[in-house]
């Protein structure tokens, strides 16, 4: 039983793997599909809760695939911060796999297989997973890899124009980035001779300085490409925002995060001395900045959205750059809370969509009085991205505010103000969504200038045929008095359910922070996960 | 470690060639650099595994081996590049099929948004009139504005 146990680490890659055969082997079942995907996230959120229990009772969890030495081999390691963000990606995932089910029951009828997506769906998982467990460079590099590749098929999903155009970019981008990351692990292996993260930790301090702090430049300028941090991240609010609604909100919850993490432990167990201080506070006050400007100067809610999350990537940096005990617990904070916000909101704007057959803020209002459920669902996230008090969101920034003055120095204290500045343009960005989606009455659309093109074509769709969908005619036929359409429930509930998870971070705040808190001494030690790694190799 | 600057070079080239392309508009263009840049990083690897040796096979004679795990890195990478490649033509292809042409297209409502500034416009529903058309000794309260909704 001990011996199967140590084996777990590895059910959080290998099922979604396989159960993304299944369902290709599925292919023509549609209900066969569904039940595989479900089944097979759910057990790997019992895997992902057991490794959290035993690496916050045991210490970090390794396991050395096939046997070979860590050194040689590729070892999966599941600590306090890889099992967390493990557990809350897995039920980020199921929520998300449950409304796209449903909105693919709701679309396309009960048996129609979507042969592609929910293959994909798991792989992109496993990629996750693999990305957060992963002990060594190059595990990590493919752990990438599988995700974006199952990225690629996901947000050109149906080959509509705009797929193909947004995710054109978003796959150049993307291969650039990989390519600067292989060019990091080969420098990384020619100067230390190890891609292993253990090994690693105790080999770069011995290399000359200089050496060091490019392999760190190198290492941070790919993550800061994935993660999006300004001025790498022009990309995403263009190529999030046309891909199905569900595929957005797990992207918007799930990628980005997987690039600020590979930065928190690469900062933590190799460099943690300060010498990129200031050039990441930097990064990480341009990322508020100049993100939550994008946001307010948008007009679609997808869009504002996407533009958020690139600002708030600017929080996670910021505590990441700060370090110290206090930055890093705040950090893993607020990166949780903000996972299953961002993706909340996604859904709700899914929802949207689906209700009024745009998200761009000059065709939709009115929404408070014909959809209640919607606005609270809404609400609720939304004033909890703002940080609001009591919500999970201010509690996150409060720590990272108290980390930036502990600190004392006028760059964090610059970003301290920079911080507060953005989130209040958080909140009147939110604000912005909430007046005029939910409190204006739906207005005549005015068009001063041509549009280029039809926003409705763009679709939130799994398959992108909102041209022949019902979603047309709503838009056609929309009236201010009309009941408008009942919010299918396959698709709120995963939604309403998700946002039951964001309040629980906030209800349950208290022993979450003592576990990122405890996380974040881990990372400060350092020796735990070292010698979970080489020591019984 | 003494590395082999004719490799050194040739990654160079490649990359250099690569990078190149990567900026054209064409996505087939961008692609076949992509796959320079990817066999230049495969020779990266040949680099950082440092001097030939004979084949790594346990039981060989004891000449010095040459180090396999880089080797198998770029293996890995080879296979990477040779699937996002595929999936890259595809996605040239389909773009070519809708638009009949497979240029990498701008961001259309970053666009739209421009295009409002340059000719200093709002968009449909800013409620400009209620901020601008009511200076301050004028506003007589929320009557007049609240009075219709009352009686209606």
């Amino acid at each position: 039983m001990e011996h199967l146990l140590d084996q777990l680490v590895l059910a959080p890659v290998l099922l979604p793997l396989l159960g993304a055969g299944l369902c290709l082997a599925f292919g023509r079942f549609a209900a066969a599909q569904r039940l595989i995907s479900i089944l097979t996230l759910v057990t790997v959120l019992a895997a992902a809760t057991v490794l959290l229990i035993r690496s916050d009772s045991h210490g970090p969890q390794a396991f050395n695939v096939g046997g070979w030495p860590a050194e040689l081999g590729i070892s999966l390691v599941a600590d306090r911060l890889s099992s967390l963000l493990l557990l809350i990606s897995t039920i980020v995932t199921l929520c998300v796999l449950l409304y796209s089910i449903g909105q693919g029951i709701v679309e396309y009828g009960r048996d129609s297989p979507l042969s592609v997506f929910y293959p994909t769906f798991l792989v992109l998982s496993a990629g996750v997973s693999n990305a957060f467990l992963s002990a060594d460079l190059f595990n990590l590099f493919v752990g990438f890899e599988i995700l974006l590749a199952a990225s690629y098929v996901l947000i050109t999903l149906g080959g509509t124009e705009a797929r193909v155009r947004s995710g054109t970019i978003y796959i150049i981008v993307s291969l650039a980035s990989s390519a600067l990351f292989l060019i990091a692990v080969a420098s990384v292996y020619a100067a230390t001779g190890t891609v292993n993260f253990a090994q690693l930790a105790q080999r770069i301090p011995e290399l000359s300085p200089g050496v060091g702090t490019l392999l760190q430049l190198l290492l941070l300028l790919t993550f800061a490409v994935k993660a999006a941090v300004f001025p790498l991240s022009a990309w995403l609010p263009d190529s999030y925002p046309t891909a199905p609604a569900p595929v957005t909100a797990v992207f918007a919850g799930l990628l980005t995060k997987v690039g600020i993490y590979a930065m928190l432990r690469t900062q933590t167990l190799l460099f943690p001395t300060p010498e990129l201080r200031s050039l990441l506070l930097w990064a990480s006050i341009l990322t508020m900045v100049i993100g939550i400007l994008g946001a307010v100067a948008q007009s679609d809610i997808k869009r504002v959205l996407s533009f958020t999350l690139v600002s708030h990537i600017g929080f996670m940096l910021f505590g990441i750059a700060i370090a110290g005990h206090l930055g890093i617990a705040g950090a893993i904070f607020y990166i949780i809370h903000h996972i299953t916000v961002q993706t909340t909101l996604f859904l709700v704007a899914g929802l949207i969509e689906y209700r009024s057959g745009t998200t761009n803020l000059d065709r939709i209002g009115g929404l408070a009085r014909q959809a209640p459920v919607l606005s609270i669902v809404f609400f609720v996230p939304a004033m909890n991205m703002a940080g609001i008090p009591p919500f999970s969101g201010f509690l996150g920034k409060l720590a990272l505010l108290e980390a930036g003055a502990d600190a004392g120095d006028w760059l964090a204290l610059v970003g301290v103000a920079a911080a507060v500045a953005t989130s209040l343009l958080t909140l009147y960005a939110m604000a912005k969504i909430w007046n005029r989606a939910f409190w204006q009455p739906h207005g005549e659309l005015e068009d001063e200038v041509p549009v280029p093109f039809d926003p409705v074509a763009l679709g939130g769709s799994l398959h992108g045929r909102t041209g022949v969908s019902t979603v047309t005619q709503r838009e056609t036929s929309w009236n201010d008095d009309t009941q408008g359409v009942r919010l299918p429930l396959r698709m709120a509930l995963p939604t309403i359910a998700l946002g039951f998870v964001t309040v629980a971070l906030t209800v349950f705040a208290a022993p979450l922070f003592e576990l990122s808190d405890r996380a974040a001494q881990e990372l400060h030690e350092r020796t735990g996960y070292i010698e979970a790694v080489l020591g019984d190799g | 470690m003494s590395a082999n600057l004719m490799l050194i070079a040739v990654v160079g080239v490649m990359v250099g060639c690569g990078t190149t392309l990567i900026l054209e508009r064409s996505l087939t263009r961008i692609l076949v650099g992509f796959v320079l840049i990817g066999n230049g990083l495969n020779i990266l690897f040949l680099v950082a595994s440092g001097p030939a040796g004979v084949a790594p096979i346990l039981g060989q004679s004891g000449e010095r081996m040459a180090d396999p795990l880089p080797q198998a890195m770029a293996l890995t990478a080879i296979v990477i590049t040779l699937g996002t490649t595929a999936f890259g033509l595809a996605l040239a292809y389909r773009a070519w099929q809708l638009t009949g042409t497979d240029d990498v297209q701008d961001d259309l409502e970053d666009d739209l948004i421009r295009r409002r500034a340059e000719r200093d416009l709002v968009s449909a529903t800013f409620d400009e009139a209620d901020d601008t058309e009511l200076p301050d000794e004028d506003y007589e309260g929320d009557e007049d504005v609240t009075t219709p909704e009352v009686r209606a």
